[in-house]
């Protein structure tokens, strides 16, 4: 392993850099990658770093059986710190959230069991077998429908994000909160969904020509209810059933929920139980007050429906500590609910300099893109950046640019779990001192 | 048949197959009346529609609501220890962008209170109230934000047609996709 690790860090030490502090050309992790590379270029280099590793042992789990195959697998106990951290552990009359850990996190698909939820109510104990969905209103005929009848139909399986409209919201603060990725940006996922498409659901129901709106409800004890527009709903709206291969988690609609790719969380009703095609939208609690939100001259949006371009690092990220200087990938996600990811570029000099990064394909539309960046960290102070673009054209604002649109908070955010504002999409720098310690900045 | 020709055979019968199946779709839904749907159709709509028969005013509301709310929503909608946020007054939305919502300073139509109240409310044993006592109700948080009178007589026709204070601030955030 010593010479290994001494070609490598030979290999990254002889590229050049492609921006400032240390970041290095992505050309690097293409093909066979780096190490490949390295070893091939140089001989048996001699070590940077450390002594040489201890002689190698059998360890006591080499030396036994092990435990026997459980019928539902769950990750090792070592992974234990791996969890969803939730707004209210204690079940206090009110919405409880629970945000996927990025930073613990890799590649694309969020793991069923870490998706991040949000209940209003809490989860109802639905029985998949009594559930029904109902569409009804300006069609021909209404229609109900069972979960094991929408099984029967010819089902679409795609990768989609979804995300809260209040995810990082308290990047609305004007001044940094210190909390991890998953503090701030939590309250987004991506998972492979499989579903029916409500277009064909509506077309067997007869749609009226003249209907402009569905009111999209829940069986949740709220019947959640919000408008989507018919436009929508014939494009790629689907009744979705599985998620990442299995019926959907409780938290996430169980047993069947409306997707709408790139569509801000809430409207993606869980529970769904009723779909009414209608002539106007219901300017329902969500819509009309929730997720409307406040702009810096006192007017107020509404309908923002899309989820619009984001990136942010994972690797490092506030909670990481570095390891001293040397070799480390910059990764994490990218999205936009306008399409596909065309471009991430990073900065390590919190925006002075920029290079590309590598984008882990395949690039789905409207689901997390995976970015990766080779990069030698000399020791000295950083902040790092992701900024992405999509194949709309559409990029990621800078804060400035953003904040003089959307405004910003005139006293810090108190609290990581407060939904300040909605709909934050500007970049997260994280700045790294020399000891290697991680603080969440605003550059 | 050589193994060639059956897999062509299969290949066409594939082709032939999926060719029907976008034009024929599984039509397995069970018809249903609207009648028989009457118990899940509870929007409240902004013009009126789907708000039941019914009235209230705000000092009948005012009953409804010691007795129905306040144990989470404080004496007379001031807050309590669950539902802390007033029900009515906050300051105005132009204090800034993470300003507290409320019913007075921020909701565009009256038919929301209606509704979410009919929904969802008490938050505990949700559907549970008359159509009266929602009326009331709603009366009762739209006179404690000063937008009716205390008297005023809320119902299917007269509830759409109070004009909320912030019913023009909105802006469609993206009118191309409605």
């Amino acid at each position: 392993m010593r010479t290994f690790k001494s070609r490598n860090s030979d290999h990254i030490s002889n590229l050049e850099p492609v921006a400032g502090n240390g970041l290095l050309s992505r050309r690097a992790l293409l093909g066979r990658g780096i190490v490949v590379a390295g070893a091939m270029s140089t001989g048996a280099g001699t070590s940077l770093t450390s002594a040489a590793a201890e002689p190698l042992k059998d360890d006591p789990w080499s030396l036994e059986n092990g435990a026997n195959t459980p019928p539902l697998q769950t990750p090792s106990r070592f992974e234990k710190h791996v969890v969803r951290i939730l707004s209210n552990p204690n079940n206090e009359m009110r919405t409880s959230h629970g945000r996927t850990p990025h930073q613990h996190l890799n590649g694309t698909v969020t793991p069923n069991s870490l998706h991040f939820s949000i209940n209003h109510s809490g989860l109802p104990d639905i029985d998949p077998n009594q559930h029904k969905l109902v569409i009804h209103g300006m069609v021909k005929q209404p229609l109900v429908f069972t979960l094991e009848m929408l099984s029967r139909y010819p089902l679409v399986t795609r990768m989609a994000f979804l995300e809260c409209s209040g995810n990082s919201a308290t990047m609305f603060s004007n001044e940094p909160v210190q909390a991890s990725a998953q503090a701030l940006h939590g309250l987004v996922s991506n998972a492979e969904w499989t579903g029916v498409p409500l277009s064909i659901l509506l077309d067997e129901a007869g749609i009226d020509p003249a209907a402009k709106w569905l009111i999209a409800e829940g069986a949740d004890s709220l019947a959640l209810h919000r408008s989507v527009p018919v436009k929508k709903a014939l494009d790629d709206a689907l009744v979705a059933i599985y998620q990442n291969g299995e019926r959907l988690m409780p938290g996430n609609g169980y047993p069947m929920r409306l997707l709408l790719p790139g569509y801000q969380g809430n409207m993606n009703v869980k529970f769904l139980r009723r779909i009414k095609v209608v002539d106007q939208p219901a300017m329902g609690f969500y819509e009309a007050r929730t997720y409307s939100q406040i702009l810096p001259d006192g007017k107020a949006y509404r309908f923002h429906f899309l989820q619009e371009i984001k990136s942010f690092i994972t690797h490092p990220s506030f909670g990481h500590s570095m390891k001293g200087p040397g070799y480390y990938e910059i990764s994490g996600v990218a999205y936009s609910g306008t399409g596909r990811i065309a471009k991430v570029m990073v900065s390590a000099d919190g925006g002075r300099s920029w290079a590309d990064a590598a984008l882990q394909g395949p690039v789905h539309s409207q689901a997390f893109t995976r970015f990766r960046m080779p990069w030698r960290w000399d020791g000295q102070p950083v902040v790092l950046q992701s900024r992405a673009w999509d194949e709309a054209g559409n990029v990621q604002p800078l804060r400035a640019e953003f904040v003089a649109v959307r405004g910003q908070t005139k006293r810090p955010v108190a609290s990581p779990f407060a939904f300040t504002n909605q709909h934050y999409n500007s970049l997260t720098s994280w700045g790294i001192d020399g000891n290697g310690s991680i603080k969440h900045v605003y550059a | 048949m050589s193994t060639l020709n059956a897999l062509l055979a299969v290949a066409a019968a594939l082709a032939f197959g999926s060719a029907t199946a976008n034009a024929e779709t599984p039509k397995l839904g069970t018809p249903i009346t609207e009648q028989d749907i009457a118990a899940w159709d509870i929007a409240a709509m902004p013009n009126g529609a789907g708000l039941p028969p019914g009235s209230g005013t705000a000092v009948q509301g005012a009953k409804v609501f010691a007795e129905k709310c306040s144990v989470c929503h404080g004496e007379g909608a001031k807050g309590g220890t669950v539902a802390r946020a007033p029900l009515f007054g906050g300051r105005p939305i132009t204090d800034g962008i993470d300003t507290p919502k409320t019913i007075g300073n921020f909701w565009g139509h009256a038919t929301t209170v209606f509704d979410f109240t009919r929904r969802a409310m008490p938050f505990s044993a949700p559907r549970t109230l008359t159509p009266e006592d929602i009326y009331a109700t709603t009366a009762y948080l739209l006179y404690l934000n000063k937008i009716i009178g205390e008297n005023e007589v809320m119902d299917a026709k007269t509830l759409p047609a109070v004009k909320m204070p912030h019913r023009d601030n909105f802006i469609i955030r993206f009118p191309d996709r409605i």
